[in-house]
């Protein structure tokens, strides 16, 4: 018996030993579960949900474990009673079917009506104007033109609070995913594809995004920032990154190029069918229709 | 001559050259051992082409284990990267190395481990359950088996000449296509991958046959032993899963060799329908894995609980509904990839119906032990680690089959945590806990208890320490894959943690190595004397340990399920009947040669030595049609003396060693 306690002793120790390190990195921060958006607010409760729920397996089944294991362990001094052809019981069994059933049920009711609730592709909707943000995921880097603003950045992403951001997102490189977890969730990032996301900031701050499927060796560095600012600083943004240099078909073959350099760049918008032409070059009827040779393939 | 061969595929960096001397070496030194022990005539006749299941699984156990090996040290170098490589440490691997690493991981571990070590069980076990003396197909058995040896042989190769896929386990296009992969690294995988995933297709159907054809007479199908019942489910997977595996993988290699642009993202190719395809081989190959499992461990509470396996209708229902489940499920790989609410909402919601049969088959074995006299002995332990780890695996996996869910935690460490929670948990814990109750009925002599215990709870302690900090790390925003990370995000200390946990884990692995040289060295002080050391309760407990070659003097007539446990209950006058002859498969270089000239081709068409392949490719042929036309001395006859023999050895060595 001392053995047992010697063992639980062991686990014990060693689980602290993981809770004492993780707690010596402060700095950490658990993203997920510090929503910023309203997207993301609503994905936290439905966690917070499903996890409750799911207690009503794990207790029964944990207690379950103890109680039958511990009660007619061979060793036990109390002799229970010893069933060995018992095997069968239409009221148990029933109750073990049905039980899960009711459960997964009830989830199911969840997993559909929050499948349409938090479809990426639905528009949020406030009384706000929403801004247009399109994603183009390059190797390895992040593009982001705003074709309303006629600005572009690289690597920064800035959007105003409380307002809806509608995200078109591709990709000129290998499959990326596009993720800011204190928004909402991520959505893939593909060549030839667009698709979309929509996010809003709750409040202003400073949101880290990042890539998050793997695209080749400069993957870990397809991090970005994402700034939400108040709407009059968000002008006074744009109003600067206007200035910057500008950047039309040629100048994005350039950025297109695979590079690990991860500076922050802000360009003018020159091309308003950038995005598009993006997406284009993947097209079959791009080689025929000689479409790219007029912006300087 | 020679395609893309030259020198520089030989490794240049230390680290690589490491991996390839190690490689080297172990060949070397097996090779000089077996040399030393004049052994390689021995290890022709009696394993390389020997025919017999109970051998062909023994050498998948072998080489699993080694894979295991390998594979864990793969894990070793991804840690200690993620520990190290913050800040201006870059740690102690390059981006496309570290890649090429986890993508090695991910393909050994359940291609060539848990693949290699369910089949090894499998050929072991079902012939002996069923109460055959063999399985339907033995050559092809064999040839499968080689086909495997052949994928191990090629993604071993990858260390020493050239290198491994750097685009993850499952090689999503357009990153592995020619544009954003030019190196041989992707074709190592896909032909380590084709010419074993052919083996493992064979295999499923051999089983298949052994199963429906082969049990001995009165053995209905309600009445096998529910690991044969998993078996069958499994197989019935493979045989639908592994036929579009060949067929994506075959496309991809078109794509690379010829350029076609099946998934290329230009010119009308579609990477999407890729990976549909590669998940709807995928999700289902992950029950392939698991459903045995969940049949050792039926077994196993079973005996150890001395009872009756309760709900047995249920747990066979249960298995064929998650076995028809499993192939409607595999968008959930990737809900993130927008298909919409309705489609979402329906993978995720089959998703969840999986965890049903899944739950009861936990609450069977929870009432299998009710009211039972449960003996804890290491498989039993096993089994409780497993019961808490896979519950909550299955917990987390429920809560990312709610898509809006999944879309804040797919591909972070979170998900990472979710899936090794399963295949840990759940499909090596079944391994380990049917290697160590079957093991005296295969070599004779229980492995030694203690050693076992200590191995246990290394693993336990190690799997909760490795990955508990995972689920953290996910829902602090870590994605996997990452080669380097940001100091400010604070992931280092439980990175360190899992860290630890890996090391705990890899003491686990001492102790069973110790554990296997130990019990081998005091082998005559743990014989199992009767051939029923557990007292089991299905027919392979009912031949001497080890197992004669042809498993059973008299095949057996089944009235009952665990019906050598009823036969112990009512136990009746020894009704002499005569010995008869058996006939047996001879032994066959077939399989070998195979397996060679598979291994030949794949690499030469790595390497673009095209006549080579063609050369390969052209012997397979010839080979099969000549050893599958006209008249074989295929089979040899043991006389009824000679069988008469064989058995009074078998008895008899089973006690000898004992000391009194």
């Amino acid at each position: 018996m001392r053995r047992r306690y010697k063992i639980g002793a062991g686990i014990i120790a060693g689980l602290a030993i993981g809770v004492g390190i993780a707690m010596w990195s402060q700095t950490a921060e658990f993203q997920v579960l510090d929503a910023q958006g309203e997207v993301a607010k609503k994905q936290l409760d439905l966690l917070i949900f499903a996890s409750t729920l799911s207690l009503f397996v794990m207790i029964p089944v944990f207690a379950l474990v103890a109680f039958i294991s511990l009660r007619y362990r061979e060793g036990n001094r109390k002799v229970h009673l010893y069933r060995p052809t018992w095997d069968h019981s239409n009221v148990a069994e029933t109750i073990w079917w049905g039980l899960p059933a009711l459960l997964i049920g009830v989830l199911s009711v969840i997993i559909w009506t929050s499948s349409h609730d938090l479809d990426p592709y639905k528009p949020l909707v406030n009384d706000k104007k929403p801004v247009n943000v399109q994603v183009v995921a390059l190797q390895w880097r992040w593009l982001f033109i705003y074709p309303d603003e006629k600005i572009a950045t690289i690597n920064h992403l800035t959007i105003p609070e409380k307002t809806p951001i509608n995200f078109t997102i591709t990709a000129d490189a290998p499959m990326n995913s596009f993720w800011i977890p204190k928004l909402g969730g991520q959505v893939y990032a593909m060549n030839g594809m667009s698709t979309k996301l929509h996010l809003m900031a709750d409040s202003t701050g400073d949101f880290n995004g990042s890539s998050v499927n793997l695209s080749g060796k400069g993957f870990s560095k397809m991090k970005f920032i994402t700034t939400a600012t108040s709407e009059t600083q968000y002008k006074e943004w744009v109003k600067q990154a206007r200035a910057a240099k500008s950047l039309d078909w040629e100048v994005y073959t350039q950025i297109a190029k695979p590079t690990e350099k991860t500076e922050k760049q802000s360009y003018k918008l020159e091309d308003a069918m950038l995005y598009d032409k993006i997406i284009e070059k993947y097209m079959p009827m791009h080689e025929t229709s000689g479409h790219m040779k007029e912006h300087g393939e | 001559m020679l395609g893309k061969l030259s020198l520089d595929a030989l490794p240049h960096d230390p680290i690589m050259m490491g991996g390839a001397a190690t490689v080297v070496g172990a060949l070397i030194f097996g090779a000089l051992i077996v040399t030393f022990l004049k052994r390689w005539k021995w290890l022709w006749s009696e394993y390389f082409t020997s025919l017999d299941p109970k051998k062909i699984g023994v050498m998948y156990l072998i080489v699993a284990l080694l894979m295991l090996l390998r594979g864990f040290a793969d894990t070793l170098m991804l840690r200690a990267q993620q520990v190290l490589s913050t800040g201006d440490s870059q740690g102690i691997l390059s981006a496309d190395h570290f890649q090429q690493v986890f993508s090695a991981h991910g393909t050994i571990m359940i291609f060539f481990v848990a693949m290699g070590l369910i089949f090894g069980l499998i050929n072991l076990l079902v012939p002996l359950m069923i109460g055959a003396r063999d399985v339907a197909f033995p050559l092809l058995n064999s040839v499968s088996f080689w086909l495997y040896i052949a994928g191990v042989a090629l993604i071993n190769g990858s260390l020493i000449i050239g290198e491994f896929s750097a685009a993850g386990w499952l090689a999503y296009p357009p990153l592995s296509t020619l544009e954003f992969s030019p190196g041989v690294g992707v074709d190592y995988w896909i032909w380590a991958l084709q010419i074993s995933g052919i083996g493992s297709l064979l295999s499923g159907i051999n089983f298949l046959v052994t199963i429906f054809k082969m049990r001995a007479p009165g053995m209905t199908l309600m009445k096998m032993p529910i690991f044969v019942w998993s078996v069958a489910c499994s197989m019935v997977l493979v045989a639908f899963a592994f036929p579009i595996l060949t067929a994506t993988l075959s496309m991809l290699s078109l794509d690379r060799l010829i350029g076609t642009h099946f998934f290329t993202s230009d010119m009308g190719g579609n990477p999407m329908m890729y990976i549909n395809l590669i998940w709807a081989w995928g999700h289902p190959e992950v029950y392939i894995l698991i459903l045995p499992a969940f049949g050792l461990f039926s077994e196993i509470v079973a005996t150890f609980s001395r009872k009756r396996l309760f709900g047995y209708t249920s747990m066979v229902w249960a298995l064929a509904l998650i076995t028809v489940l499993s192939f409607t499920v595999w968008l959930h790989h990737f809900f993130t990839m927008g298909a919409g609410a309705n489609v979402n909402a329906f993978f995720g919601i089959m998703t969840a119906v999986i965890a049903i049969p899944t739950g009861i088959k936990v609450f069977n074995w929870l009432f299998t032990m009710y009211h039972g006299r449960i003996k804890f002995a290491t498989p039993m332990k096993w089994f409780l680690g497993f019961v808490v780890t896979f519950t909550l695996g299955g917990v987390t996996g429920v809560l990312m089959s709610v898509p809006a869910i999944d879309f804040q935690v797919h591909n972070t460490l979170f998900l990472v945590a979710h899936f090794h929670n399963m295949i840990i948990g759940g499909v090596v814990f079944g391994i380990f806990a049917g290697i160590t109750y079957w093991f005296p009925k295969i070599f004779g002599f229980k492995l030694n208890e203690r050693l076992g215990t200590y191995a246990f709870w290394c693993w336990l302690i190690g799997f909760l320490l490795a990955f508990v900090p995972l689920y953290a790390l996910g829902l602090m925003g870590a994605a996997r894959r990452l080669d380097h990370y940001d100091p400010s995000m604070g992931w280092q200390g439980l990175f360190v943690v899992a860290g630890i946990g890996v090391a705990v884990l890899g003491l686990g692995m001492f102790f069973q190595v110790l554990q296997l040289v130990y019990s081998i060295w005091k082998r005559n002080e743990n014989r199992d004397t009767t051939g029923d050391p557990w007292n089991g309760r299905t027919l392979e407990w009912s031949v001497p340990s080890p197992v004669p070659v042809y498993n059973f003097t008299h095949i057996p007539t089944v009235t009952s399920r665990d019906d050598f446990w009823e036969t112990k209950q009512h136990p009746q006058a020894d009704t002499r009947v005569p010995f008869e002859a058996i006939e047996l498969p001879k032994n066959s270089g077939f399989g070998f040669a195979i397996g060679v000239l598979s291994a030949l081709a794949g690499f030469a068409i790595i390497w673009h030595i095209f006549w080579l392949a063609g050369v390969a490719t052209v012997a397979i042929i010839l080979f099969v049609i000549i050893r599958t036309t006209g008249e074989h001395d295929s089979e040899i006859v043991l006389s009824a003396v000679e069988v008469e023999q064989i058995d009074a050895a078998a008895r008899r060595k089973m006690t000898a060693g004992v000391k009194k």
